[in-house]
């Protein structure tokens, strides 16, 4: 059972933000796709800056994976799609 | 993944495709010459590899009881990973624990995959003289050309094993290696696409 609150107008937390989005693309590292490749595919596909698409490139291949994006489930779908076309190992799940 | 280091501006012309490796084209684009004996050798990767794909829905038998909307739709009837390892690594799982969404999103992705990958490597050919010479592509063939070049790099790492030394592995093998030829054709595309790359960037 809750409390009334105090304040009326205190701010509430959005739960929808958080939930609506729980779905990631990763990138996989393979020993194929050249370091410069990828980086340039990240920035072609998302439009990230050539610094964050390096940060993201080495994650890859200095952790085995990496995030690349986030958000609905039918959207980070498609970006897999289209990085399955670059020739990149990606997936989709949802986030835990 | 693998670094190229294009500091050698030689390129491999050891390999008997001098001249390799893209520089900007006056004007946009990117530009390159090819020796007849590597236009020749890239126009048939790019055509194996067009011929894999093109392939629809390999090692499904029942193609006369195909959905015609489906295929309309580009549906594939496939809904497993390929067995070729090649196909397998060209045409990837979405989902990496969930056979069943794997399933379904290649139902309605692997057709039209198969289809890009195809166009590239056909802009390719068309843009690639069958006797060499100089090359001029605009960004979108290059786009096309880094693509094609990537699956036919991705395609021969499967076949060749190549790991991420694969450098370190070029320089210890021996002559009579069977992997010999294959890895220097490897060698001489990872320079081509990380040319490419440079031009474009």
């Amino acid at each position: 059972m809750s409390v009334a609150p105090v304040e009326l107008d205190e701010p509430r937390i959005d739960q929808d933000a958080t939930t609506a989005m729980p779905w990631v693309a990763i990138v996989w590292n393979d020993p194929v796709n050249l370091m410069s490749y990828v980086t340039y595919v990240f920035q072609q596909v998302f439009g990230y800056s050539r610094r964050k698409s390096e940060k993201l490139m080495l994650d890859v291949h200095q952790k085995g994976k990496a995030v690349v994006a986030a958000g609905a489930r039918e959207e980070m779908e498609r970006d897999v799609e289209i990085l399955h076309g670059y020739g990149l190992w990606a997936t989709v799940r949802q986030d835990s | 993944m693998s670094d190229r280091l294009v500091s050698d501006s030689e390129g491999p012309a050891d390999v008997g495709y001098p001249g390799s490796g893209f520089r900007g084209a006056r004007g946009g684009g990117a530009t390159a010459r090819f020796a007849p004996e590597g236009a020749m050798l890239l126009r048939t990767l790019v055509s194996q590899v067009a011929e894999l794909v093109g392939e629809y829905a390999a090692g499904d038998e029942d193609t006369e009881g195909r959905d015609p909307l489906g295929g309309m739709l580009r549906l594939s009837d496939n809904s497993r990973l390929p067995d070729d390892p090649v196909l397998a690594r060209l045409l990837p799982d979405a989902y990496r624990d969930d056979p069943e969404a794997a399933g379904e999103f290649r139902r309605y992705t692997e057709g039209s995959l198969r289809a890009s990958k195809a166009a590239a490597a056909q802009a390719v050919l068309d843009t690639l003289p069958e006797h060499g010479g100089r090359v001029r592509l605009s960004a979108d063939d290059a786009q096309a050309w880094l693509r094609a070049i990537n699956d036919v790099r991705l395609a021969l790492g499967v076949r060749l094993e190549v790991t991420e030394d694969w450098e370190a592995m070029l320089d210890r093998l021996q002559e009579d290696d069977p992997r010999a030829a294959g890895l220097w054709i490897y060698d001489w595309l990872t320079v081509l696409q990380d040319t490419l790359v440079q031009v474009l960037w």
